[in-house]
């Protein structure tokens, strides 16, 4: 049982830091593109001088190192835990990236964009909480249905 | 168009990566613990996995994707569109994998859209 609880904390604890360190990773990059100036692509030269401006910002950088935070957690629990599992409690995120850009880049938010961002939650919640597997006749017990230890059984 | 291909960037590349990664961690199995040395070894036995290296690729292909939008839009409106994942692997796992999508499963995606269309309209 002291396993199974471990492993339900290091779970919760992984999506805490996805659910922070994801929206972060994407707010600083925001603010890394937003002092970069134009985005020219086209020719080669400019593509080169937009390179330059873009990875010369420290948030860009901060950016990335959010995001691999990010993409080490994830990858972590998704080790042992279920996409589906992983998948609704981290819908959060949504929320988090337009609170993030809000309080930081002082981004205008409006009411209609921040209804769209709860719908898209509790959108996101349904289809991560639906059974991943339907072709499949569900087990009766209920140990090996907790989607969180799927590694465990 | 340019908005278009920029978010199908997004939206198409980040979800097949992350499939593919997804499906490239459960090749490398359980991390045990926490311990830096254990993490530098999960993560060692990952890059010898194929599906890891291709969704990596598709990963960094939707990141510069993501850069690009962020130049022109607020990081408050580009990330709540790229939800729209929700709604290309459903209709892709459908076409592609006749995958069975549950009812609960099409509502869930239907208020993604839902979600997503109010953002659109809170634009300005």
């Amino acid at each position: 049982m002291t396993s199974r609880k471990t492993l339900h904390l290091k779970t919760y604890l992984m999506i805490a830091v996805m659910i922070v360190a994801g929206p972060l990773g994407n707010v600083l990059l925001a603010q890394g593109m937003k002092h970069s100036g134009a985005l020219a692509i086209w020719p080669p030269a400019a593509l080169l001088h937009t390179a330059t401006n873009v990875f010369a910002s420290g948030s860009i950088w901060l950016g990335v190192a959010s995001l691999i935070t990010f993409f080490v957690a994830y990858m972590l629990v998704l080790s042992w835990a279920d996409y589906s599992f992983v998948q609704p409690a981290s819908s959060l995120a949504y929320g988090v990236v337009a609170l993030l850009g809000y309080l930081m880049l002082g981004e205008h938010v409006s009411p209609l964009r921040w209804a769209g961002i709860a719908v898209i939650c509790v959108g996101v919640f349904v289809v991560g909480r639906t059974d991943p597997k339907t072709t499949e006749k569900k087990r009766g017990n209920a140990e090996t249905a907790d989607p969180a230890l799927v590694g465990q059984v | 168009m340019r908005d278009i291909i920029l978010f199908t960037l997004i939206v198409a590349a980040g979800t097949g990566g992350e499939l593919c990664v997804s499906r490239a961690m459960k090749v490398v199995g359980e991390a045990t613990s926490f311990h830096p040395v254990e993490i530098a070894k999960v993560i060692l036995r990952a890059l010898r996995v194929p599906w890891m290296w291709m969704g990596v690729g598709m990963m960094a292909i939707a990141f510069f994707a993501l850069l690009g939008a962020l130049s022109f839009y607020n990081v408050s409106f580009v990330v709540p569109v790229t939800a729209l994942s929700y709604v290309a692997g459903a209709f892709g796992g459908v076409a592609f994998l006749r995958e069975n999508v549950s009812p609960q499963r099409w509502l869930g995606v239907l208020l993604v859209a839902i979600g997503v269309t109010l953002v659109f309209l809170g634009k300005s």
